[in-house]
């Protein structure tokens, strides 16, 4: 009898206390919880208030969207005209006028794979086809030469279909590339193992300025005469290259810090090495390791800019090129503002979609 | 330190040299002892034996863990394995399915030879299961996903039979109800059951259980012992690294005592636990059954 009184005791329900209640109670713990904290929220708000609407009345208030550039020497705020004027331009550079419908079909296509893999139902063998087919069937658009299409040298490729095809194509050749290296690296053969070891070490001791030279430069003296291997390839293998060796050392770092112990029990249960490694090991070490590798891939991301050393035309290079006209000449914080705001857009959707898959693999 | 002796597989005839080496009088007539005291339910101690371990040794490093073992264990055999931390008991029994390498001796199971033959690791595996001191359950799997998953890869079994199998595993160590959990959602007890559930899913010949209730919590070593006693009960071959006394005594038919890197006695549970032969056993049974 009195064993049953404690359980409904213990049982019964007990709310956590209510230190904050309402609108003033959330600002009195959050904003105002002591001297020193109310001090520094009353100094933020003042910034602010210096700063955002300024920018507002600059950025949308005064700006001018459509004219033309003698419009905008007149005004008093942002000349968005740069950007609207220009935006073919700069989005595709020197791809010809009016085939400029293929690379949007070609952009367009690509997120069409991007959304299809960030499915974790699609994750098969097929996912491999899709991308390289998808990748054939945007070389054959872009370059054109069939189907009536008139054809386009690699050269004008540019601007952002160039700087998306460079990243995305780059990063996902040197996602599995990168795990294939952490793999060799950990292999009990010393021959695989020193072999990814001297890759990785070897890449990781160079800037990828220097592998993108290399690339443009270095690599043609080898070819035998007569052989060419496309610019726009040649950066793309230093990308792959340069970006795979990172990837390595983060999912290495997963592989090391999976436990003995999943090895072992995949091991007595007669697992060979490719199914311990695809069932067990992997899923638990890649999902451990998605924060450094969101990482390394926003900053690959972002490093395909670099191409411009090469004399490719990407997205922050054709912005650069309209900026060298000397009718939009001086309106260079707009049009970087919004190249800017493409690239945080595309970092920005990487990082939550990373966030994301943390979230649902959780177990 | 790489002393490999690089040996071929046994004959039969070898084998049975080698069986007609070891049987000498006194262990077989301790054999006949065991049979006749009959302690747990159905004995089917067979005399051919499904593990041999031949002078085995192994060092980790300079450090010599395991000093010219000889056991061999009968099918149906189950012996307990005790000693003190760092005697090398944990790394006997994990020898036996190559988790840890042998560096001398040879260990043969089922009539298959341990040696660097990749593909007699992986046959002798799928024959021994093992249950480990801290689970190892695939915490990315769910409870069902870890019981299938070796039936399925392994064995090579279609999906519907092979959860028909980890239902019915499930169900005997009383957790069917979990299956759709993850190991995290569960208590060390059940992970434990579970743990032995998915080595029985693999239809093993003979079980290895490595401190399987060290790491439990009190409460729930006993829903663990008792999966394994139910095992017993059915005939499984076992070897089993345990300090749990009663437990040796209600289903060894040999106690295993090392020290030391060797195995220093050899007797029944009974005669073991109030009995003890050598000096070192009666200063560790003195210490653990204070």
């Amino acid at each position: 009898m009195e064993d049953a009184s404690i359980t409904r005791q213990a049982t019964e329900e007990v709310r956590p206390p209510v230190t904050n209640i309402g609108a003033l109670g959330w600002v009195r713990q959050n904003l105002f919880s002591n001297p020193f904290n109310s001090l520094l929220t009353l100094l933020v708000a003042y910034g602010l208030y210096r700063i955002v609407p300024a920018f507002i009345k600059w950025a949308f208030i005064n700006a001018v969207w459509w004219s033309d550039s003698q419009a905008c020497n007149q005004a008093g705020g942002a000349c968005w005209s740069v950007v609207t004027r220009n935006l073919r331009f700069i989005l595709f550079g020197f791809y010809p006028y009016d085939q400029q419908w293929r690379p949007v079909f070609s952009l367009g296509l690509l997120a069409a794979v991007v959304v299809y893999s960030s499915f974790r139902r699609n994750w098969h063998k097929r996912l491999f086809i899709v991308w390289a087919g998808g990748l054939a069937l945007i070389g054959l658009i872009m370059h054109g030469g069939i189907f009536g299409l008139p054809s386009v040298e690699t050269e004008k490729w540019s601007g952002i279909s160039l700087t998306l095809l460079l990243s995305i194509f780059g990063v996902a050749a040197a996602y599995p590339f990168g795990v294939i290296l952490a793999l060799g690296r950990r292999s009990r053969l010393p021959a695989i193992k020193t072999l990814c070891v001297v890759y990785i070490e070897l890449i990781r001791g160079v800037p990828l300025i220097s592998m993108l030279f290399m690339a443009s430069v270095m690599f043609p003296l080898f070819l035998p005469e007569g052989i060419t291997v496309n610019k726009i390839l040649r950066a793309q293998v230093a990308i792959i290259m340069f970006t795979a060796a990172y990837i390595a050392e983060v999912v290495r770092g997963g592989l090391q810090a999976t436990p003995r112990g999943q090895y072992e029990a995949a091991e007595s249960l007669g697992l060979n090495y490719y199914l311990k490694m695809r069932l067990i090991i992997l899923p638990q070490a890649l999902k451990t390791v998605i924060p450094p590798t969101v990482s390394i891939l926003i900053s690959a991301f972002k490093d395909t800019s670099l191409v411009v050393i090469i004399g490719l035309f990407d997205l922050l290079r054709t912005t650069h090129v309209t900026l060298s006209n000397p009718e939009w000449m001086g309106f260079s914080t707009e049009a970087y503002l919004f190249t800017a705001s493409i690239y945080f857009v595309g970092c920005f959707v990487m990082s939550n979609f990373g966030r994301r898959l943390e979230k649902k693999l959780k177990t | 330190m790489f002393c490999h002796v690089k040996l071929r597989p046994p004959t039969r005839k070898e084998i049975k040299d080698l069986r007609g080496k070891e049987d000498h009088p006194r262990e077989v007539a301790e054999k006949e002892k065991m049979t006749d005291q009959a302690p747990p339910t159905p004995d089917k101690v067979s005399t051919e034996p499904f593990i041999r371990i031949i002078e085995l040794h192994k060092w980790f490093g300079e450090f010599h863990v395991l000093k010219g073992i000889n056991l061999s264990v009968n099918k149906g055999e189950r012996i307990v394995i005790c000693g003190p931390s760092g005697s090398g008991k944990s790394t006997l029994i994990r020898c036996i399915n190559r988790l840890e390498e042998h560096q001398r001796g040879r260990i043969i199971v089922d009539n298959i030879e341990l040696t660097n033959d990749i593909k007699n690791i992986e046959k002798i595996r799928v024959e021994v299961g093992m249950v480990f001191q801290h689970f190892n359950l695939f915490p990315h799997l769910t409870i069902l996903e870890n019981l299938t998953l070796g039936p399925i890869w392994v064995r090579k079994l279609p999906r519907p039979e092979a959860e028909d199998l980890a239902r019915y595993y499930l169900e005997k160590v009383h957790i069917a109800e979990q299956a759709k959990k993850y190991p995290g959602q569960l208590s060390g007890g059940q992970q434990q059951r579970v743990a032995i559930a998915r080595s029985l899913c693999m239809k093993p010949k003979v079980m290895l259980f490595d401190e399987p209730t060290s790491s439990l919590d009190p409460e729930m070593v006993k829903e663990v012992l008792d999966v394994i006693i139910q095992l017993a009960k059915e005939g499984m071959t076992m070897l089993v690294v345990s300090h749990e006394m009663g437990f040796a005594k209600s289903v060894a038919h040999r106690v295993l005592f090392m020290d030391f890197g060797q195995v220093l006695e050899e007797n029944t549970p009974q005669e073991f636990f109030s009995n003890p032969r050598h000096e070192r056993s009666k200063l560790f049974l003195s210490q653990i059954l204070r």
